[in-house]
């Protein structure tokens, strides 16, 4: 195979074919800002924000749609480009309520203004994408204020009908990223664009709640939305992105094995999402891994050592309750011998319980009478 | 699994058998999908028409507990039709005329007629099968959960070698594994018959090996007790103290009514877990245990890769990590372990003595997890097993034929029962039953049953029936659905009240003690 070059940015680079000049220009640390892209999925060009200008006669397009071209020569960020992405910007902030001040912040006190922010002063209703929004960074990048703009209003009311996913069309810039999250990642196939130009909306099956589509609530479109359209209903607000800490860990339910990254706010996990590029779900959850985590947290957990008296439990120390074990379990032994103990382990819990359980029974007890539900 | 969750998206075509994966694996799913989006050919068998049938190029819908016929009669096609990778079978396997004895008698006319199906369907699965390669065949507790399940098992492996899809990427047998650690909880030898790493006890050596390890004298030389024999024990006194750790088995077994006599009948039972359960309630001790993301560990997934898990928040009141409990116990019992947390457990000890772990060390997965067999610190971890040869050398046929459930429909009883998970919910619910949102999206049991019987019954969607069994009786709502046959009852054991458990039938699979979940006969009336 000859190799292939093209220039961007008045550097000479190479690149496979097939390629897009967005994937050319990530390979070289050439940043190509996107909204509506998404890895591994069908490039659709909604949104236009990467667009780039190449030299010829179609000036202006979209790089993460556009196959890179042997002595193609592009520009990322020339006065037309810029020039384009800045009426992209104001047009997506003044069509919907994005109650973020970045609409009329001043450009000069942007410091200021996140130092507001960051006191606590946030009001509730504050998009609760705050911060970790991508038309949010974009805008600041671009300087784009939409300062005097009327806010148009929303046509669609926010939809609160499920316990896990709230959809807020008003701040819906229509990227689709959802949608392709949907379809193509996790093939669940339950929304799509409906309606028309400024009618146009997210909508599932028949533009019906998502608890009557063929919605799985496995969350995808809440990870792939860079904006605060939808978002995790558990996390109510909580988990704006500089009060959390990030935990790599591995999801408790099935045997998949999802590597999760909790979003942990004072030793309490507000959110989870998918490891981006963790093997072996890439990124992927379904609706218990990404909203079964707040069991660890319910009032029932038990909280100390219990003995039985009669019919009830009383509690106890751990000193208490551990004697008492050692002991019965000690007289069994002396007058039934070790095979009159069994032992069920934990096909949830960690490796280093289980090994310690069958190590207790093996190396204490003097019996292999150790199993676990492998069967279920 | 031999393979790997990373194949998936790259075959090019799966057989699932007894496998709803979309809902008990949901995306492990996802993969699979996006692979049939880009053209891999898709089979499924199992009786319900489950989501995944809707992107399947053919759904096989025999009758529960049939697996082995429908087996045998594609292997028969196979070799009848000359169509089995003869080169795979002549250089890396043995005892291929066996097979080829018993399956020739197993003539897709006859194994039809024990399915419930077109005898074509069976010639065009068998076709469709030997057309690509390789296939990654895919199953869970549809394949086990039965009186055969040993022997369903062995049938998918003979499949898989007659078809030479054995040991090659995007191929190879994938057993799912139903929960997060069960591979783990079998690798570090929570078993009644082999050490950490699969190394025998019957075994002197091995014995020898751990013992010094250890530093203990005369490791106990013969097997234990499997779960069901455990339980037996309960009642005829062989067994007297019985420790349960974070399993609720008053509500997982089959038959709950005898469960909780076995349990009521316990001389001292001790229960270490995050809840109050139905288990519990027999306790004579209950120990409170920190839970997931409360302390930090390792869990190894269906791949064999080991995982990190890690601390978020501090367990509640004076619950305790898992390890610490029974490192507390010992100790009161004369011994004192050096390990005082789940890294030095893991690094100095399970990696030390299970070879197939050997490389694996928490400093080399605090990213991506490793998939064992890791023998050293240097290598890559292994996702494709069986690669040049069979870890045991030469793959063994072992023909196997077909029996049918230990019990089945007759006048009195005329419904199969059949049972699984559902989608929001995991086990008891003890976990999921406690997350909000969960419960409000699927609050309680129901029983699915066909368009068909439900018209005959008189029994609309949503209405109340009572399902019997000869061991006891639920009243729960009728889910009417075209994914369950008709002459079948299709429930989970998610709830309660409801619990499908209180109708199953305690009968086992001789070799693995696996209970047949799949399959008893039911009553169906409106309530
Ligand atoms: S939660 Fe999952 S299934 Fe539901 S709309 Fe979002 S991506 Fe689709
Ligand atoms: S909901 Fe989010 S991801 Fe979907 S189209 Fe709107 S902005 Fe894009
Ligand atoms: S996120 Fe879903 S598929 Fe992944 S391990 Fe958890 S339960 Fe399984
Ligand atoms: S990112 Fe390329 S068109 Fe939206």
């Amino acid at each position: 195979m000859t190799d292939s070059f093209m220039v961007i940015n008045n550097r000479e680079v190479r690149f496979e074919p097939g390629q897009t000049i967005l994937e050319v220009a990530g390979a070289n640390n050439i940043e190509i800002p996107t909204l509506c892209h998404l890895k591994g999925t069908t490039p659709t060009g909604a949104c236009r924000i990467c667009v780039v200008e190449v030299e010829g006669p179609d000036k202006l397009v979209p790089s993460c749609a556009e196959p890179a071209r042997v002595g193609m020569v592009v520009q990322t960020e020339s006065a037309e480009v810029i020039k384009a992405r800045r009426s992209i910007l104001r047009l997506m902030l003044s069509s919907g309520n994005h109650n973020c001040d970045i609409k009329d912040y001043d450009t000069k006190d942007w410091t200021q203004d996140q130092l507001r922010l960051l006191s606590g002063e946030t009001p509730q209703e504050l998009c609760p994408a705050w911060g970790d929004c991508k038309l949010q960074d974009l805008a600041f990048k671009y300087q784009v204020k939409a300062v005097g703009q009327p806010l148009s209003e929303c046509k669609y009311p926010m939809e609160t009908g499920n316990p896990l996913i709230v959809r807020d069309f008003s701040r819906c810039i229509l990227c689709g990223r959802c949608v392709q999250a949907c379809r193509e990642v996790q093939v669940n196939n339950a929304i799509d664009f409906g309606y028309r130009g400024a009618d146009a909306k997210i909508i599932a099956g028949t533009d019906v709640s998502l608890k009557d589509s063929d919605c799985v609530f496995c969350g995808e479109c809440i990870q792939v939305c860079p904006v605060g359209a939808l978002f995790e209903k558990k996390a109510k607000n909580g988990a704006r992105p500089w009060e959390t800490q990030k935990i790599r860990t591995t999801c408790p339910y099935c045997g998949v094995g999802c590597q999760q990254i909790l979003h942990v706010k004072d030793g309490t996990i507000m959110k989870v999402t998918g490891a981006e590029d963790g093997k072996p779900n890439l990124g992927r959850l379904c609706v218990k891994g990404r909203f079964g985590y707040d069991f660890i947290y319910s009032k029932e957990r038990l909280k100390t050592p219990l003995i039985r008296e009669g019919e009830t439990f009383r509690s106890a120390s751990w000193d208490e309750a551990l004697n008492l074990v050692a002991h019965r379990f000690s007289k069994i032994i002396d007058t039934h011998g070790p095979d009159a103990l069994a032992g069920v382990s934990c096909a949830r819990s960690i490796n280093e319980d289980s090994y310690q359980m069958q190590k207790l029974f093996r190396a204490v007890f003097k019996t292999n009478n150790i199993d676990h539900c492998a069967r279920t | 699994m031999t393979n790997s969750f990373g194949e998936f998206s790259r075959a090019k075509m799966f057989l699932v058998i007894g496998s709803n994966m979309t809902e008990a694996h949901p995306v492990a799913a996802t993969f699979l999908k996006n692979a049939v989006m880009d053209g891999a050919k898709l089979i499924v068998v199992d009786p319900r028409a489950h989501a995944l049938t809707r992107f399947a190029d053919l759904h096989v819908p025999i009758r529960v507990g049939s697996d082995i016929a429908f087996m045998n009669g594609v292997m028969n096609v196979l070799i009848k039709e000359d169509l089995y990778d003869k080169e795979f079978v002549k250089t890396r396997t043995v005892n291929f005329e066996e097979l080829k004895q018993t399956v020739l008698a197993c003539e897709p006319e006859a194994m039809a007629v024990i399915c419930g199906i077109e005898p074509g369907v069976i010639v065009k699965a068998a076709r469709m099968l030997a057309a690509v390669k390789p296939v990654m065949l895919c199953y869970t507790l549809g394949i086990t959960e039965h009186t055969c399940g040993r022997n369903n098992v062995v049938s998918t492996a003979n499949l898989q070698m007659l078809l030479g899809n054995m040991g090659m990427e995007c191929g190879g047998v994938n057993p799912l594994r139903g929960q997060n650690n069960v591979q783990g909880a079998c690798d570090m030898g929570a078993l009644p018959n082999v050490y950490p790493g699969y190394q025998q006890v019957i075994n002197e050596e091995s014995r020898k090996k751990f013992g010094t390890f250890w530093d203990v004298g005369n490791l106990p030389d013969k097997n234990g007790l499997m779960i069901p024999q455990m339980m037996d024990g309960l009642v005829d006194k062989s067994v007297r103290g019985f420790y349960i750790f974070g399993e609720n088995l008053a509500n997982t077994e089959p038959d709950i009514r005898k469960v909780e006599h076995e349990l009521a009948s316990a001389e001292f039972l001790v229960v270490q877990d995050i809840f109050l359960n139905e288990t519990t309630r027999f306790a004579d001790v209950v120990l409170p245990a920190a839970a997931w993301s409360e302390n930090d560990g390792t869990f190894t997934n269906s791949e064999r890769r080991v995982s990190r898990v890690r601390t978020a928040s501090v367990p509640p009141g004076k619950a305790m990590p898992n390890w610490w409990i029974f490192r507390e116990i010992a100790k009161r019992m004369g011994q004192t372990w050096e390990s005082v947390s789940a890294q030095e457990i893991w690094d100095n000890e399970i990696s030390v003595l299970a070879p197939a772990l050997g490389g694996i060390k928490y400093h080399r997965i605090e990213g991506d997890g490793l998939q064992w067999p890791c023998p050293t610190v240097e290598h890559p971890g292994t996702p494709v097993l069986h690669q040049k040869i069979f870890t045991s050398g030469k793959g063994s046929f072992t023909p196997v034929t077909w029996t049918p459930p230990a019990e089945v429909p007759d006048d009195a009883y005329p419904f199969v029962l059949s049972t699984g998970r559902r989608l929001y919910h995991y086990h008891t619910r003890t976990q999921t039953g406690r997350c909000e949102g969960l419960n409000d999206l699927l609050s309680e049991e129901t029983a699915d049953i066909s368009l068909g019987d439900a018209q005959r019954l008189g029994v609309a969607d949503g209405e109340r029936v009572v399902v019997r069994s000869r061991r006891g009786r639920v009243e729960v709502k009728a889910r009417v659905t075209e994914e369950v046959p008709k002459g079948m009852v299709w429930m989970a054991f998610h709830f309660r009240e409801g619990n499908a458990n209180w109708l199953t039938n305690p009968a086992f699979d001789p070799f693995t003690l696996t209970a047949e979940y799949k399959a008893c006969a039911v009553s169906l009336e409106k309530a």
